[in-house]
């Protein structure tokens, strides 16, 4: 049984509109569709975060989010967070001047997750943002200095 | 994943009646359904998404307890200043559970209707024996790795525990689960496996779950959600109990003392036993301590989660000292 339907998907204040079987979730359709590789697929299973987008200003993880469920929803990617002359966001700054990754790979989830994190109120102390950058799983460990561009960036938010 | 056909519900009655036809299930924030369509488990023929549904998402506190919608999502109903203020061990259940990007997408009802994480029944592939996939055809987790398994709630056909922390605040509260014009306490919604593991919830083919309500008490303005687990965050509990208290005017008898435990058991468990142990008494440790041992009367394990019965207990006790604040 293979069914294709049409679906009009917002992205990064862009419209896109593209012909997928309803079983594909927006993480495949932003990767493999629309060639919007920043968010990674790393567990596929709703574990490890990587795949971390906002829906409507809220982080959800795109490996369990089917793309035909979001239509008429504002989806926002790490591809959408820089200003359009490149000026990097304050989260993404904060990440390079900490030096908060190794690898890399789990870094545009950690950034989407953690640009919601403070917008929610929740980076108020390095146990908090801790505890609500939890869904964010780093393989090269560098949680450190992870914890350290979130309090970095959320006190820039907050001045 | 199997394709599927994807309709968006315009309505709870169209909802309803798309959902009864074979093949199909109802979506909602898609955590758990997604999910378990992806190793192999579900298999759904057609998705009714009532995740768009109006009206569905309200919280409401008040007096007489509170009301949650049941597209609320777990994130709005754990940071709801009513929430916090009246029902603190349901917040803290819902903030320690999961991660904060599934908690912005699982809804209220869906998490009722979450499936276990045993092992053995999330990966068909490599274990074809599971009576809560395909009853009849065994139970790959006794004589297995059992570390994560349920100790209470057994029986000779199911070990799988239920994974959920709200649930647990739920049955402690005596909240019902509403199904559009039926409503049932909780603590029934969840079966015990008995033979029929296959069978988790009481909902009836054509039902929705539209709503929980949680009626106001004493114990649970005074209450905690304690979850003690592997590591420590982003994990589900080794054991976990909620508990409540209110005292006697005198600050140290206790006149109602709610407790029910999670993941120790098939189903979120209320510890009856311990209430009736304390109720009455007064507040202190050494009472405490031997009536929580009363938590896990009747207890089976197997094996490798031996353990739990010793866990279970403490961290009972612990619970109920913190609530009471004499810890």
């Amino acid at each position: 049984m293979t069914s294709q339907t049409t679906i009009h998907l917002t992205i990064n204040g862009h419209d896109h509109s593209l012909e997928i079987e309803p079983r594909v979730t927006l993480l495949d359709a932003l990767r493999d569709r629309l060639d919007l590789t920043g968010t990674k697929k790393g567990c596929d299973q709703g574990q490890c975060g990587a795949c971390t987008v906002h829906v409507d200003g809220e982080r959800v993880l795109a490996c369990l989010t089917l793309a035909a469920q979001v239509e008429g929803r504002a989806i926002t990617t790490i591809e959408g967070l820089a200003q359009e002359d490149g000026t990097l966001h304050v989260v993404q700054a904060a990440f390079l001047q900490q030096d908060a990754f190794q690898c890399g790979y789990c870094t545009p989830g950690q950034i989407m997750s953690a640009v919601a994190c403070i917008r929610e109120g929740h980076a108020g102390s390095d146990e908090e943002i801790r505890e609500y950058m939890a869904g964010n799983l780093c393989r090269c460990g560098a949680y450190p200095h992870i914890v350290a561009a979130v309090r970095q960036a959320a006190l820039e938010v907050a001045s | 994943m199997r394709d599927f056909s994807y309709l968006r519900a315009t309505s709870p009655d169209a909802a309803r009646e798309a959902a009864a036809l074979p093949g199909a299930m109802l979506l909602a924030g898609g955590t758990t359904l997604i999910d378990l369509a992806k190793c192999g488990v579900a298999e759904p023929e057609a998705l009714v998404d009532i995740s768009h549904l109006k009206g569905l998402d309200t919280i409401e506190v008040g007096e007489h307890g509170a009301s949650l919608g049941a597209l609320a999502k777990m994130s709005q109903v754990a940071g709801h200043d009513g929430i916090k203020s009246q029902f603190p061990a349901v917040s803290e259940a819902l903030w320690q559970a999961a991660s904060a990007q599934i908690r912005n997408m699982a809804s209220i009802g869906g998490n009722l209707m979450q499936r276990t994480r045993c092992p053995y029944f999330r990966d068909p592939a490599n274990f074809s024996a599971c009576n809560k996939r395909e009853p009849g055809s065994g139970c790959s987790a006794i004589g297995g790795v059992t570390r994560g398994h349920a100790v209470l709630g057994t029986g000779g056909a199911c070990i799988a525990m239920y994974p959920g922390d709200l649930a647990v605040a739920l049955v402690a509260f005596d909240a019902a689960v509403h199904l559009g014009e039926r409503q049932l306490p909780v603590d029934d919604f969840f079966l015990l496996p008995g033979s029929t593991p296959d069978k988790e919830h009481a909902i009836r083919p054509g039902e929705m779950i539209t709503a929980i309500s949680i009626p106001a008490s004493a114990a649970a303005r005074r209450s905690t959600y304690l979850k003690v687990r592997d590591r420590q965050s982003y994990e589900f509990a080794a054991a976990s109990a909620a508990v409540g208290i209110e005292l006697e005017a005198d600050g140290r008898t206790i006149r109602d003392l709610r407790v029910a435990l999670g993941g120790v058991a098939t189903k979120p468990w209320r510890a009856w036993a311990v209430e009736e142990a304390l109720r009455g008494k007064v507040l202190e440790e050494d009472a405490v301590r031997r009536a929580s041992l009363l938590a896990v009367e009747g207890a089976v394990d197997h094996g490798a989660n031996h353990y739990k019965i010793e866990l279970a207990p403490r961290v009972v006790a612990r619970a109920i000292l913190k609530t009471g604040a004499i810890a």
